[in-house]
């Protein structure tokens, strides 16, 4: 019998032979298994750039927000999303029936036009209380943040983040003691925090924080609250804390039925979730899409096979005239299939791994490769190798030896 | 003793319901050592008579005996190892592996029949050395002429020692002065002890064979011993 060496060693020959075709066919493989490995490979960062930044945000953290998150339903209570006041957020923390929370940090955030002299931009404003830096875990880099004194005073006073920073004043600016001017109003800067990564809507680092009552009465024309962040004090009472907040709100609103509540307490670990479950069928979504072009790339190996049986009909009659037997043309044919998909599959994996990389470069996210999706995509590749080539091979095995050599 | 025993060989096509009569009752005996020439007009029936004598093909009845060794029943396996075994090919048409050197292609029957790696480039240079191509064997096939090409098939056909050379119309496709040069070989090699079976429609081909069989429709028409036509070289 041939050894396995050789029949590689011709099939490699014969493929470049036809140097353009041999490159079409791969290109099909390439980019089917490129766009698999890239996709993962994004979705995988996605879910890690997100788990790191809800966590970084506190695993304690429930936050209450104004309307019901109702599956299957209308969402309750649309009109009232001033439903959250301050007095309720002061009898969550003072109340003696919620026993398992350190602090409360109640907040509303609008979009707003902030100019400096020269530049402008469009950005979160926050309206906070001092209790806001702990329950996020804000720290600061320069300056301070906002203090009890400047929310009672009312004092047009704001702190910056990082890249809000380097968006006015550009980077690597102090701008402390300087001012701006949010929605027409002057503030002065009194603090920039630390950076905390991240982009996209999850940024904390593109926010301007402003004194809660400065923002509710003189900014935003506002009495009510956006939302009202909990800090509870361990991980482990997260869903007592759920309960006693959420028995304490819907007595409030004198709502005796819990389903028909105007508000909805999400902990971390909700968010977390929902955001997984978004990235992920988003991920397989997309690969679905990448594999149907993987199997569009497979038939394109097909149809280059059967061209190349049909081409070579006379050469086949002859292999079996001189003693070929069925399983040597198989194997013949298949080789250089399985040659054809297993390059296509290791060019699209490097050339995947390095788009995923180019991407974590571009929006500065995280760059993950999972070693499995590489493994998966050869295996997959030499697979379709052998799926889509085992048809022509088969056929040309089958050939009667006149009948292939009296073919012109 | 004989090397080819045929038996009331026939062989009829099908096509939709018309029945084609290739072959009819065709017996007969090669002994070892003899150079016959299959002479016939065209749709005689003797290429469906080489192909059966090649293994290529099956008879519809009869029994083929080659080699001490039923033929026309065996399984394509069976036959793909008999053609590589016991027959060596030589076709009108050269039917070498294009783009592949002359040694690659004295190579190819090795391959199949399981040589030794080492072995097969050696044995593919003595051949090609015995007709007359030692300084060709690097040669790809379209670099060289039509009686250069045969020369290459012929030393493929006896590379694996068959116990049958069998040429279909050798020399149709070849200039006159080369198709001397490729009957030279065949008579040396008949001269060695190697039996040949050839199938010509030139009579001055024929010639050169010990023993012509005429067939006309699918029958046996003639079978005579004649005075060879020697070439002296």
């Amino acid at each position: 019998m041939m050894e396995l060496r050789e029949i590689i060693l011709e099939g490699l020959g014969t493929l470049t032979l036809n140097k353009t075709r041999t490159g079409l066919a791969i290109l099909g493989i390439v980019i089917g298994i490129g766009s698999v490995i890239t996709l993962l490979s994004l979705g995988q960062a996605t879910q890690k750039s997100i788990q790191d930044q809800i966590q970084s945000l506190g695993a304690n953290l429930l936050t209450v927000q104004p309307g019901a998150i109702r599956q299957g339903g209308v969402m309750g209570a649309m009109g009232g999303r001033t439903t959250l006041t301050l007095d309720d957020a002061k009898a969550i923390l003072s109340s003696s029936e919620v026993t398992t929370i350190k602090t409360v940090s109640p907040e509303v955030e609008k979009r707003m036009q902030v100019t400096t002299g020269k530049s402008n931009s469009n950005v979160e404003i926050v309206g906070v209380t001092p209790q806001y830096a702990e329950v996020h875990k804000i720290e600061i880099s320069s300056g301070s943040f906002i203090t009890q004194r400047d929310v009672d005073s009312m004092t047009r006073v704001a702190v910056l983040g990082p890249t809000t920073v380097t968006n006015l004043f550009g980077e690597g600016a102090n701008p402390v003691s300087q001012t701006i001017r949010i929605n027409g109003k002057t503030f002065t800067i009194v603090g920039v925090t630390v950076a905390k990564g991240g982009s996209g809507f999850m940024s904390q680092d593109d926010r301007i924080y402003v004194p809660l009552y400065t923002a509710q009465k003189q900014l935003f024309g506002i009495s009510y609250l956006n939302s009202i962040a909990i800090e509870a004090n361990s991980p482990e009472v997260m869903t007592e804390a759920q309960n006693q907040v959420g028995y304490l709100l819907l007595a409030r609103h004198n709502l005796s039925d819990p389903t028909k509540a105007d508000f909805s307490i999400m902990s971390q670990q909700d968010i977390l979730d929902t955001a997984s479950s978004t990235t992920k069928t988003f991920t397989t979504l997309l690969s679905g899409i990448a594999a149907i072009s993987l199997l569009v790339g497979g038939i394109g190996i097909m149809n280059i096979m059967l061209v190349t049986v049909t081409e070579r009909t006379r050469e086949i009659g002859l292999r079996k005239a001189l003693g070929a037997k069925k399983k040597i043309i198989i194997t013949q044919f298949l080789t250089e299939a399985i040659i054809l998909t297993f390059i296509g599959g290791a060019v699209g994996v490097i050339l995947g791994i390095f788009a995923s990389y180019l991407y974590s470069r571009l929006t500065s996210s995280v760059f993950a490769v999972s070693f499995g999706s590489i493994l998966l995509a050869s295996v997959v590749s030499v697979c379709i190798g052998v799926l889509f080539g085992w048809y022509p091979a088969n056929k040309a095995s089958n050939l009667q030896p006149i009948e292939a050599l009296r073919y012109e | 003793m004989s090397i080819i025993q045929t038996k009331n060989l026939t062989k009829i096509y099908k096509t939709g319901v018309v029945e084609t009569v290739a072959l009819s009752d065709v017996s007969f005996q090669i002994n070892e050592g003899e150079f016959v020439a299959i002479m016939g007009p065209s749709g005689s029936g003797k290429s469906t008579l080489m192909h059966i004598l090649g293994a290529l093909d099956k008879p519809t009845s009869g029994e083929y005996i080659l080699d001490g060794e039923r033929v026309e029943k065996l399984s394509d396996d069976k036959l793909a190892d008999i053609r590589n075994r016991k027959i060596g090919f030589i076709f009108q048409a050269y039917n070498l592996l294009p783009r592949t050197t002359s040694l690659k292609n004295v190579m190819l029957p090795m391959v199949y029949a399981g040589v030794p790696r080492e072995e097969r480039a050696e044995r593919a240079k003595k051949f090609l050395g015995m007709v007359g191509l030692g300084d060709r064997m690097d040669h790809t096939s379209n670099q060289i002429s039509g009686g250069q090409q045969q020369r290459v098939a012929i030393a493929r056909a006896l590379v694996l020692s068959p116990s049958i050379l069998l040429a279909d119309e050798p020399t149709g496709n070849i200039a006159s002065v080369q198709a001397e040069e490729i009957m030279a070989i065949f008579q040396k090699l008949n001269d060695e002890g190697h039996t040949i079976v050839m199938i010509t429609h030139e009579p001055d081909i024929a010639e050169h064979a010990k023993r012509v069989i005429h067939l006309r429709d699918g029958k046996i028409f003639d079978d005579s011993h004649q005075h060879q036509k020697r070439i002296s070289n």
